[in-house]
């Protein structure tokens, strides 16, 4: 009783002074749908939090400086040798800091989730279609907390100053100075001289530790913030709508699963850094300008971009006085930029095509948006292959295929690959409908054969129950646009006519390809299973869940 | 003397006085400029050996080489000149005899026993010199410098070989084999010899003590142990990002479906 009193006077003393009972009250009842890919996003969150912290940690201890010193420590093989101050104080944060290892082991692998689940989180916010309007700004907003977690991931690998350290810096160098006409003064400003000189450690590390998780943090709250305010998607299901939330209020639920997931992840890095090595720079050695390993890669978020190097024909010319370096600035940047560029110009181009400017809150399933699950599935198809290429000496070395059969098996897959993705998923996602389609009419298979008295055989079947129901019949096409309703005779108008409007037809008719839902107002079918009748004998259904059907102050429009 | 002396202007003699000075000369050449070489190898080629050799040869090799190891064209390189060195690495790493023509020969185990393939060596030695079997204090690491071991095989070997040795790819479907099993005689060997694709790493290039840097880095690294836990391989961040994604990544996945699984009646 006590204690109650305590917290209650604690409360007390806040609320008289900070007047935020309400809001934390909106806060503890504000409701979350519940689904497993929804925690995606957290994955990332919580591994961006355990990256500060361990990355902290190591800032303790971290010199980043290219000084050369001599090597005094513990790590016996590489005593008296010449190195950076950067490489040795590394070294030392792995042999002679107390738990300095596995926190450096922690911070990488943390690093390597945080890709590995913003990839997983792009790729079903992408086909649950959760990124359409209202939410096209905190998809921009991905895209950007992406490629800054490229940067980021990029710099840290850089800052030990071992062999592949260089190496990495190195690519990134000569990217820079392939950019047309301002590369090679981009580079020299970077790296304030000639490669390596003695100012590029210093200055990835100001960029690692402060101004990229700056702007991550930053974009990660505005992020947070705009799903807050937006209120999330949900999942297709009974009593879920365009304009309620369902799911279980923050407080108890949410938070309880939330906090339990943030430890699943400490758990699952704390695991994985415990029991197994990542970049060993020990055995790297310090970085040698002249010296290169085998299987040198980037960390796998930069892997696509390493294969599109690899991939590209040696095509540089000389032109107007400049050197051209094809060879790197198109793979560096096109490949890419048609991931990026092509996530970032979708929805408006589906809003476009669709003219479907209307709010989106409950999810598309997949097979639902054939096109658009075609197109993802093809993307992912396209960085996939420049993926693989970007292993490719690993690849052939452990599968015993010549290396340039790789290369030439990724110049021919990056273009064919994506087109066959495309294909075979739109016809899996129409096979999928089509499958639906017939469990709307016919009811779901028992597996019971029934002898009728006059000697016949019927398949027993039963209707679709109310949740399964809800999901199958959550599709909606947008309304056509007037040209295609237009009669003979009529003037389309101006948004359709000319070869802008052709296309945007064209274009209509292949994303909103699919098979059509059987007609729920019964007109023709007349076997006992349309739509009516399925409704109408779900009578033992649960109901709704506890807590739920709270749609949240209930403003969504 | 008298003998010499009433001989002194026979005929013959003055051709006599100049053959003895040549000869004298050309053993006191031999001793002090040449002689060490053939000296020092421990392969000490007599006759018997050189003959086993050779029906050894005759036997396992002259299909490919040639009954005089002068080389088929398009087949099989002559071996005359190669040395014992290059014989001992390619026939005591098993990869010759070669089991079938192919852009590299793998390691496999050896079909001759080591006294059988020190025969054929001497015997390829025999024919025409070149770089004969390091002994056992040449390819010693007793005292080597491992650190600057491993300096030397990033800056020459880990471009094909790996930063561990743990093996590269090349063009053409030729590898960089692996380094996990080799003796440090047939390390030696490989830098003296450069087998397959590999260049030679002569005395000037590398210096004798610089290989034996080498060897005891290549051999000492694979007993390091590995102190932030399963080694992935050793073969760079490939593996850790598969970890990343099939380890990582699949868990937290699955605690997800776990966490907002519907547990019976207790969410409903």
């Amino acid at each position: 009783m006590s204690v109650e009193r305590a917290l209650e006077g604690a409360g007390t003393f806040l609320d008289d002074r900070l007047h935020a009972a309400r809001g934390v009250r909106v806060l503890l009842r504000k409701v979350f749908p519940d689904h497993w890919s929804f925690l995606l996003g957290e994955i990332i969150l919580y591994s961006f939090i355990i990256l500060l912290l361990t990355g902290t940690f190591l800032t303790l201890w971290f010199q980043p400086s290219m000084t050369d010193v001599i090597y005094h420590g513990s790590y016996i093989p590489l005593r008296g040798v010449r190195m950076s101050e950067a490489y040795a104080s590394t070294l030392n944060i792995s042999f002679d800091v107390r738990g300095g290892l596995l926190i450096r082991q922690i911070h990488h692998w943390a690093a390597d989730l945080f890709m590995a689940a913003i990839m997983a989180h792009m790729i079903r916010v992408f086909f649950t279609g959760a990124y359409r309007k209202p939410r096209e700004i905190n998809w921009l907003i991905g895209i950007v907390l992406f490629t800054l977690g490229m940067f980021e991931g990029l710099f840290g690998y850089s800052l030990p100053d071992d062999l592949l350290s260089g190496a990495g810096l190195r690519i990134t160098e000569g990217i820079l100075q392939s950019l047309p006409i301002v590369g090679t003064y981009l580079a020299f400003f970077l790296f304030g001289g000639p490669f390596p000189g003695h100012l590029i450690i210093p200055r990835l590390y100001i960029l690692h530790v402060l101004v990229i998780p700056g702007l991550i943090l930053a974009l990660v709250t505005v992020h947070l913030f705009l799903m807050f305010h937006q209120k999330h998607t949900q999942m297709p299901g009974k009593g879920r709508t365009n304009t309620n939330v369902v799911g279980a209020p923050m407080y108890p639920y949410f938070m309880a699963k939330t906090g339990a997931f943030f430890f699943f992840t400490f758990a699952a890095l704390a695991l994985a850094a415990t029991f197994t090595q990542i970049n060993p720079i020990w055995l790297y050695g310090p970085y040698n300008p002249v010296a290169m390993s085998a299987g040198s890669q980037p960390d796998f978020y930069m892997g696509a971009l390493e294969g599109s190097l690899r991939m590209f024909p040696a095509w540089q010319w000389v032109m107007f006085g400049h050197t051209w370096a094809f060879n790197v600035f198109v793979p560096a940047l096109l490949p890419l930029g048609i991931v990026f560029g092509g996530a970032a110009i979708w929805p408006f181009l589906e809003q476009w095509i669709t003219g479907d400017r209307s709010e989106h809150h409950l999810n598309d399933r997949p097979r639902n948006a054939p096109t658009r699950t075609a197109l993802g599935i093809a993307m992912i198809t396209f960085y996939g292959v420049l993926w693989a290429e970007g292993a490719n000496d690993i690849i052939a070395n452990h599968l015993d295929i010549p290396l340039y059969t790789t290369t030439w098996i990724a110049r021919v897959a990056w273009l064919v690959a994506p087109i066959l993705a495309y294909i075979i998923t739109k016809r899996i996602c129409l096979g999928l409908q089509r499958k639906d389609r017939h469990l709307l009419e016919h009811g779901v298979e028992t597996g019971i054969i029934r002898q009728l008295p006059g000697g016949e055989f019927i398949e027993e079947t039963r209707p679709v129950d109310e949740e399964a129901l809800a999901v199958l019949t959550s599709r909606t096409l947008p309304p056509p646009p007037p040209a295609l309703e237009a009669a003979e005779g009529e003037v389309p108008p101006p948004g359709m006519r000319g070869a802008l409007g052709k296309v945007r037809e064209r274009l209509y008719n292949v994303v909103t390809e699919s098979i059509p839902l059987p007609d729920s107002h019964g007109n023709g079918h007349g076997n006992g299973h349309t739509l009516e009748a399925v409704g109408a004998d779900e009578h033992d259904q649960p109901s709704l869940p506890a807590g739920s059907g709270q749609s949240d102050g209930g403003n969504q429009h | 003397m008298s003998w010499i002396t009433a001989r002194r202007r026979h005929p013959a003699a003055g051709y006599l006085v100049v053959a003895f000075v040549l000869v004298l000369i050309g053993t006191a050449y031999a001793v002090i400029t040449g002689g060490s070489a053939s000296a020092s190898s421990p392969v000490s080629a007599n006759s018997a050996q050189i003959a086993q050799g050779r029906n050894l040869f005759l036997e396992d090799c002259a299909t490919c080489h040639g009954m005089f190891a002068q080389g088929v064209s398009g087949q099989a390189p002559g071996l005359i000149g190669v040395g014992a060195a290059a014989v001992d690495f390619q026939v005591s790493t098993g990869r010759m005899p070669a089991a079938k023509l192919g852009a590299e020969n793998p390691r496999k185990p050896p079909r001759l026993t080591p006294s059988q393939t020190r025969a054929v060596a001497a015997y390829i030695q025999s024919l025409g010199g070149g770089p004969p079997i390091p002994s056992a204090a040449q390819v010693s690491t007793y005292g080597a410098n491992v650190g600057l071991g491993q300096q030397l095989f990033v800056a020459n070997c880990a471009a094909c070989h790996n930063f561990v040795g743990a093996g590269g790819t090349l063009t053409d479907g030729k590898y960089a084999p692996a380094l996990t099993q080799s003796t440090p005689t047939q390390i030696y060997e490989a830098m003296l010899t450069g087998p397959e694709a590999m260049p030679v790493f002569n005395d000037l290039t590398v210096t004798p003590q610089e290989k034996r840097d080498i060897i005891a880095y290549v051999t000492q690294v694979r007993a390091l142990p590995n102190p932030g836990g399963f080694s992935l391989g050793r073969i760079g961040p490939v593996t850790e990002g598969l970890v990343a994604f099939l380890g990582l990544l699949f868990f937290m996945v699955l605690a997800a479906l776990w966490i907002t699984a519907k547990h019976g009646k207790a969410h409903e």
